[in-house]
């Protein structure tokens, strides 16, 4: 696989009937101690990447990409698997190693497995062949990184162990198994879900698969979240010492937990105690951190906050797992580049926080400990009551759960479900005593002696071998539904996969949706009105306010808007401009040695900055000093004239001027000024005068008489072989 | 909002067996509460199956999703669940001297039942 070339997906479907897993189980990131990178010392990161797009300040500290100890998780499922396949190509550059796929809607209600690759609403189905396409694209995509990346969906609903075969089959991961989850927010039947969990949770363990629990949801779904505190340690219990009895290893069982509240609320006051009580309890499980969505809207920059607040806690706690959640979750299913944000934003705050605990230590007196000590003796109160109403199975039914009062405390709000009622009621069969199944990894009583079999000897040898011992006996179903399926899909999106065709997009290949971000003098409801009237003018289709933000009531208010592009750009018909042509760094030391070559350099105008021209000269950062030549830098701030006046006295060669500022083009006027300058002064065929900066342009820059302009990432080569060529042109003539 | 499981907040009152317990005893009866509580459970799961353990098994065997889906539902009509899905296949399989794959489909074609049902001294 080559960087610089797109997944092929169409080879990725082929022979999928064939395709086997390389790897069982769930894989953790590698530590380094003390890691050494570009001169700092880390003591919290993990082994580095072979290949990965680093952080965009990683430009001045030499391109490293430090990566943190914890797994970090990207949710991504647009519905459709095949972009989605590209997608995660893109977050495991920026630093997700557990890809989490969420299932379509209403796939916890479909009695058995789905098959093919129909597309979904709100999340993927999940079928064996899309778990294979996905599992043998992320084979390609972790080959490229260099490092395992872990694959991640849902064991629940009705056919909560038919996916749990499956996904051990198939190499899956890990996988949110919590029979919670199914009775109190897909109302299905409480004992059918115990039930099928125990199998469920058994087959994961032989697939070393690592379980995440569902309690999070308690918080997302709780009118008033954070009081759902106590009940989500209880919740938490359960499902892992029901795990741990059927059969799963403690340390491949994670809680999923989040931070409860969040701002404007004291969000580390409410958050920390929860943290610090729930990690106290559960120190032998694994910590799944994951974001705070219940209180997300619209704003990326509020949720990314929030966000970053809740890797805090993480530092301060733990967390083993940290997930995250795309800043754009309030307002749509989420986008590739807030997928790739949200990785950013998880990396770059746990490697600013590096060490956090080598520095701080939580409190152990006062108000944390005191705080920390309530929560915990309300979950234990909590359990008290529950046991005497009868049990777990009563509790739920009598309204405990998600009842948004802080136990105990009761605001009478709970989902109730009844005992025998919801989906699939009465679907339980108790096991005669001659119960057999003559599989691998099946849980409960199973009448082996009848057959021969001694307790330790597992009753597949009956049949030569199960599905797990026995790959070739897996059925491989490709499509049942002739319309509804990726080919057809690939098929209406042909132009955009097999010619040089493009369109913007956000979730699937050419969907053409694009956000304009204005800011109108005017209020919200005339703001909102004139946001989609704009999207119309300008040839947008299906405009369609997206985030509103008052600046003030009445002199702004910021609208993000967005809609479709209707036509394509053919990447055949566009003039690119040329790439420079560099010479080497012998050449150019060569020439300096035999000829020398002065300059000087500033930043002009009323500009403080410095940080882009060092970089083109200092020695350092790899800068024109390096190639021997001299240069006067007069600093920042520096009057045109005395630019030219430096040159002509020094007898320079050239000036480099640095103009960042561009409020008004005042970075064009001014390069228009210093050319006009030495044309007064006599001057203007002595010297090269070049511009550089962020925001230049290099046609633009020449149109205003400078010899050359250079924009973002200008190199000191680039600089230096313009410098050379240009001299060696002047002395031609 | 229902009434009758409302409650103002009387954690003091509650608490008063536990505000001498270390902080160790605490997480000890959080855990033994949590164990009280998912014993009953985890018997229920040993004791019991469902279409969709079964159809899993079936899965194991080697059958698709929907041979498998077809056979647990025909298992059930026959009312042999509670021997379990895979033992009736196996059965059969025992029975006719055929692999588990040809007495799977043999059953999904409604062949064999009243002899399986009779090795198992089941009836309608």
């Amino acid at each position: 696989m080559k960087i610089n070339e797109k997944l092929d997906i169409k080879n990725i479907l082929k022979d999928l009937d064939k395709y086997e897993p390389r790897r069982r189980g769930w894989t953790w990131r590698v530590p380094v101690k003390d890691l050494e990178m570009a001169g700092n010392h880390y003591s919290d990161a993990s082994m580095p990447l072979k290949n990965s797009v680093p952080l965009p300040a990683a430009k001045y500290f030499d391109n490293i990409d430090p990566q943190p100890i914890q797994v970090i998780t990207s949710e991504i499922a647009s519905g459709r698997f095949e972009d989605d396949i590209r997608r995660m190509r893109m977050a495991a550059w920026h630093g997700a190693d557990h890809l989490m796929v969420i299932r379509t809607a209403g796939q916890s209600h479909m009695d058995g497995l789905i098959e093919g690759t129909p597309q979904g609403v709100g999340g993927v189905a999940i079928t064996r062949k899309q778990v294979r396409a996905q599992r043998k694209a992320l084979d390609i995509i972790e080959d490229e990184v260099g490092r395992p990346i872990n694959y991640h969906s849902y064991v629940s609903g009705v056919a909560g162990p038919d996916i749990a075969v499956m996904f051990a089959e198939e190499g899956v991961n890990g996988a949110h198994q919590d029979p919670q989850y199914n009775i109190l927010y897909r109302n299905i039947n409480m004992i059918r879900s115990f039930v099928d969990a125990a199998e469920s949770k058994h087959i994961m363990a032989w697939g070393d698969i690592l379980q995440i629990d569902g309690a999070h949801n308690a918080n997302a779904t709780a009118m008033i979240a954070w009081k759902v505190m106590p009940e989500l340690m209880v919740q938490h219990a359960i499902n892992s010492l029901f795990s741990v009895k059927a059969g799963i290893k403690k340390s491949n069982i994670a809680l999923s937990t989040v931070p409860p509240t969040a701002v404007p609320a004291p969000d580390l006051k409410i958050n920390l105690p929860y943290a610090k009580a729930l990690r106290d309890f559960f120190s032998e499980y694994k910590m799944r951190a994951q974001m705070n969505t219940k209180y997300m809207e619209s704003s990326t920059r509020e949720a990314t906050v929030t966000h970053v607040l809740n890797m805090m806690i993480s530092k301060l706690t733990s967390a083993d797992i940290q997930s995250t959640i795309t800043p754009d979750e309030g307002r749509n299913v989420p986008w590739h580049m807030y997928n790739v944000e949200a990785c950013d934003t998880a990396k770059q705050a746990l490697i600013g926080m590096d060490g956090l605990l080598e520095m701080v230590q939580l409190k152990e007196d006062g108000f944390l400990p005191a705080k920390v000590r309530e929560l915990k003796e309300r979950a234990i109160l909590f359990f008290e009551e529950l046991l005497l109403s009868g049990g777990y199975f009563q509790a739920v039914e009598d309204g405990f759960f998600i009842d948004s009062g802080i136990y105990p405390e009761r605001n009478g709000d709970g989902i109730s479900r009844k005992i025998n009622g919801g989906v699939a009621a009465n679907s339980v069969y108790e096991r005669d005593e001659d119960y057999f199944a003559p599989v691998t990894a099946h849980f409960g009583y199973n009448n082996k002696a009848q057959y021969g079999l001694k307790e330790d000897e597992c009753p597949s040898v009956l049949i030569n071998g199960s599905t797990f011992e026995d790959r070739s006996k897996i059925v491989y179903i490709d499509e049942l539904d002739e319309t509804d399926n990726v080919n057809v899909r690939m098929n209406e999106t042909k132009k955009y996969r097999e010619t040089n065709l493009i369109k913007p997009e956000v979730e699937w290949l050419g969907d053409g949706t694009v956000v304009i971000d204005l800011t109108l003098p005017t209020s919200i409801k005339y703001a909102e009105a004139a946001a989609v009237e704009i999207a119309k003018k300008m040839n947008l289709s299906e405009p369609e306010v997206i985030h509103r933000e008052v600046l003030q009531a009445a002199e702004a208010t910021r609208i993000q808007v967005k809609g479709k592009i209707t036509f394509d750009i053919d990447l055949d018909t566009l003039v690119l401009p040329e790439e420079p042509d560099l010479l080497s760094d012998q050449e150019i030391r060569d020439y300096v040695d035999k000829n020398s070559l002065t300059i000087v350099a500033g930043t002009v105008g009323e500009d403080e900055h410095s940080v882009g021209l060092r970089e083109i000269i200092d020695i350092k950062h790899g800068g024109i000093e390096k190639y021997g030549i001299e240069c006067i830098y007069l600093g920042t701030s520096v009057p045109l004239s005395k630019l030219v006046d430096a040159a002509i006295e020094a007898n320079a060669d050239a000036i480099l001027m640095s103009t960042i500022i561009s409020h008004d083009d005042i970075h064009y006027k001014n390069m228009k000024k210093i050319h006009e300058l030495a044309v007064e002064k006599g001057v203007r065929d002595k010297f090269i005068i070049i511009a550089g900066g962020t925001q230049v342009t290099p046609e633009l820059a020449k149109k205003q008489g400078v010899d050359a302009g250079f924009g973002r990432g200008t190199k000191g080569l680039h600089v230096a072989s313009f410098i050379v060529k240009q001299k060696e042109l002047m002395n031609e003539n | 909002m229902d009434k009758h499981n409302t409650r103002t907040d009387d954690f003091e009152k509650r608490r008063k067996h536990l505000i001498k317990l270390s902080d160790e005893e605490l997480k000890q009866k959080f855990w033994d509460l949590a164990d009280q509580a998912t014993e009953p459970l985890i018997i229920l799961a040993k004791k019991n199956t469902s279409p969709a353990i079964e159809r899993s098994v079936l899965l194991r065997m080697g059958f698709s999703s929907l041979e498998a889906n077809d056979l647990v539902k025909l298992v059930i009509n026959h009312n042999l669940i509670r021997k379990g899905a895979g033992h009736v296949v196996y059965r059969y399989s025992q029975l006719k001297n055929k692999s588990i794959r040809e007495s799977g489909i043999d059953l999904i074609n409604n062949l064999g039942w009243d002899e399986v049902m009779s090795s198992f001294g089941v009836s309608l």
